[in-house]
């Protein structure tokens, strides 16, 4: 018999499966058809502009850092700033975004813009969130085509843009646009849900910044 | 790993004569109480998702043959793998078959406490395979030849001096008058020997916080980022998860990170959850080209349907150990297996036997403060008892915590009485503690308290005094 036989075999008979299939079947199905929403915290639920705030605050509170702008063509200089204040090298790494890419880099001809994957030894990587989540300061990012997802992680400084009419107030929103732009039951290989900055607490219980992934975590946000 | 769960007394008083052991878990008791206190109280809706986050687990192990095949049938579609391992064994077979079908010499390993009950690297090392723990805690612990004595955080019983002497043993490579006296020095260290090994890796092995049956998705909740870069870079992804993990939507994922991280160490969110769903896609730039799911049973299909059922609710957060005295005495390795504090004494025995794991459920002063902390409700000090019944039955106490048992055991046939005598707890112990307030003969915990005096709680609750001081103060200025 393989494990699996074993395993659901003894499962089934333990929750006595038999009797009553087509009740269990049915309550199964209808959960995974229709996701039941749950509790969704008070806090999320303000008007757009209080979901913007509190996204920015609960960001800060994690130790990231934040920008508003008001239009995308503003984030190269923002980015640019961002390099110069924190002594970093007039290089980033990004992947091929269509909204990245439509914003106008050519124009700072002293920063270095590369394409692609990272390989670990970029000190600045740019993405575009998929979303915002005011409840807990957290940006969504997928992977795909365009985004590759080693630009969340092995830089050093992690530049992430996101678009004020993005934010959600609430995780549940966020998944619930993730079904609508990818189909029910499917998801793009990676979803990262990224609060602040890379951090220990492993050495005596004294909360460092960056462990393993990015040790700064800028938020750009724009609208 | 080698079992002494059966010596818990013995280990127990050993722990509290190791001075620097008693000094490092002194953080345990300072720094997550506060934490997720906070956190907890800073979410008015927690408490209710609590009871959603149990109804959740309790609704999914109902059904959790259906969930598991709705799972798998998504997990195919998005092209990962899911084998099916009843036993420890058939689990650490399937991870060699994988590493030799990649001839991996290097694997990377993401934080598991799964790996850690199948002892999965001892079995990579004598196959020749090097395992890398690339967690923090976890990489200083394996450099010390040691187990997790903290399910989250597994190297919590170390000080810096000790991670100092160990990382310079370790990297002897490295100039021999640089300084780590400080973490942060010591945690650059690590980054930078650590980020060759995820490169060099063929295979990064993670656990799951949750698999998903709507998508077929498996989730990881870290800090460090170590798990994401395990699960990303090599060419093959193994996820080993065991069969409860599984949850049916993303909404009912959502609900229960809500507490999870709150109750672990008092963030609202940890730093890097994510969800993976197969391998790389065509057209990615990144990502691993395989991607397996091993689901794995070792003993959870015997807990269903018993009185140990509520423990397949366990999301592993900690906060149960982090509010035990008894954790807070001895410190996790005297339980002697991988699952320490109040849920290791209900599931050691679950898992490895009642003749092994046995005496674990005695480790308890039944003060209810794990209970009252799960994010998960799981009424750990009854199953405890459940455990004493067992072993009282099967007569392996010996014979004066028979008579204790037995004492005990009538208080617990009558549940109106017992929820008497517990709301008397604070007096009685408090009698115990003599004037001296340290209690030296803790009635049923004998070999332990004989050692160490524990501190007796004071004779009225907080709220009690409180309200006493509060309306003398009224009564002064009135
Ligand atoms: S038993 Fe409860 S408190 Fe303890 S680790 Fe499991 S979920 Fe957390």
């Amino acid at each position: 018999m393989s494990g699996r036989d074993a395993i659901l075999g003894k499962l089934r008979q333990t929750l006595g499966a038999d009797t009553n299939d087509a009740t269990r079947r049915e309550a199964v199905e209808r959960r995974l058809a229709k996701p039941p929403r749950g509790i969704v915290p008070e806090r999320g639920q303000g008007s757009d502009a209080q979901k913007v705030k509190l996204f920015c605050q609960m960001a800060e509170a994690v130790s990231a850092s934040v920008t508003r702008v008001r239009s995308p063509e503003r984030v190269p200089r923002v980015v640019s700033d961002y390099l110069r204040a924190k002594n970093l090298p007039a290089s980033v790494r990004m992947g091929t975004d269509r909204r990245l890419k439509a914003m106008p880099w050519d124009k700072l001809k002293a920063l270095d813009v590369k394409s692609g994957p990272s390989d670990g030894f970029d000190e600045v990587g740019v993405s575009h969130a998929f979303a915002g989540i005011a409840e807990t300061g957290t940006v969504a990012l997928l992977s795909g085509k365009d985004n590759p997802s080693t630009v969340n992680f092995l830089p050093e400084h992690h530049i992430v843009v996101v678009d004020v009419k993005d934010i959600a107030g609430d995780l549940e929103t966020v998944l619930t646009g993730l079904r609508r732009k990818f189909g029910k039951g499917r998801m793009p290989r990676t979803l990262n849900l990224v609060t602040g900055p890379s951090r220990s607490g492993d050495i005596e219980q004294k909360i460092i910044l960056g462990a393993h992934g990015p040790r700064a975590l800028h938020l750009i946000v724009v609208g | 790993m080698e079992v002494t769960s059966p010596t818990f007394k013995q280990n127990a008083v050993n722990a509290l004569h190791d001075a620097q052991l008693q000094k490092a878990l002194g953080n345990v008791r300072a720094g997550f109480i506060d934490k997720r206190r906070k956190a907890a109280d800073a979410l008015p809706e927690f408490d209710a998702l609590r009871d959603a986050a149990r109804d959740i687990k309790d609704h999914t192990l109902a059904h959790l043959d259906l969930y598991l095949e709705a799972y798998e049938k998504k997990v195919t579609e998005s092209g990962g793998h899911v084998h099916w391992a009843e036993t420890a064994e058939d689990a650490r077979r399937v991870v060699l078959d994988i590493c030799r079908m990649q001839n991996a010499r290097t694997v990377t390993k993401g934080k598991s406490m799964i790996t850690e009950e199948i002892a999965l690297n001892d079995f990579l090392q004598l196959a020749g395979i090097k395992a890398v723990e690339t967690d923090l805690g976890e990489y200083i612990i394996q450099l010390r030849n040691e187990h997790p004595s903290h399910i989250i955080a597994p190297a919590v019983h170390v000080n810096k001096d000790q991670v100092e002497a160990d990382f310079r043993r370790a990297h002897d490579y490295l100039p021999a008058d640089r300084d780590l006296t400080e973490p942060e020095t010591l945690l650059d260290e690590a980054r930078r020997v650590l980020r060759a090994q995820y490169f060099e890796a063929e295979i990064g092995i993670t656990g799951a916080n949750f698999l998903v049956a709507e998508t077929g998705s498996s989730v990881i909740v870290t800090n460090e980022g170590n798990g994401d870069l395990t699960q990303l870079l090599p060419r093959v992804h193994i996820v080993v998860a065991s069969i409860e993990k599984i949850v049916p939507t993303l909404n009912d994922v959502s609900q229960i990170l809500r507490v999870l991280a709150r109750s672990a160490t008092g963030q609202d969110m940890s730093v890097y959850t994510t969800l993976s769903t197969g391998p790389r896609r065509k057209g990615d730039p990144d990502g691993p080209e395989q991607y397996h799911v091993i689901l794995l049973d070792n003993g959870r299909t015997s807990m269903l349907g018993t009185e140990f059922q509520d423990m397949l609710r366990c999301i592993r957060c900690g906060a149960c150990m982090n509010h035990c005295p008894v954790y807070h005495a001895v410190g996790g390795h005297a339980y002697g297996w991988v699952y320490p504090g109040p849920m290791g004494a209900v599931l050691t025995p679950s898992l490895i036997g009642v003749d092994q794991g046995g005496h674990l459920p005695n480790a308890s002063t039944f003060c209810g403060r794990c209970e009252s902390v799960c994010p998960m409700r799981i009424p750990l000090p009854k199953m405890m008892r459940h455990w004493r019944e067992r072993e009282f039955e099967r007569g392996l106490n010996p014979a004066t915590q028979r008579y204790g048992m037995k004492i005990w055991a009538a208080f617990a046939k009558r549940p109106r009485l017992y929820n008497f005598a517990t709301s008397m707890a604070i007096p009685v112990l408090a009698l115990f503690g003599g004037r001296r307030k340290r209690f030296s003969a803790l009635p049923l915990a004998g070999g332990w308290t004989k050692h160490r005096d524990l501190p007796a709680p004071e004779r009225r609750t907080f709220m009690q005094q409180w309200r006493e001081r509060e309306s003398r103060k009224q009564g002064a200025s009135a």
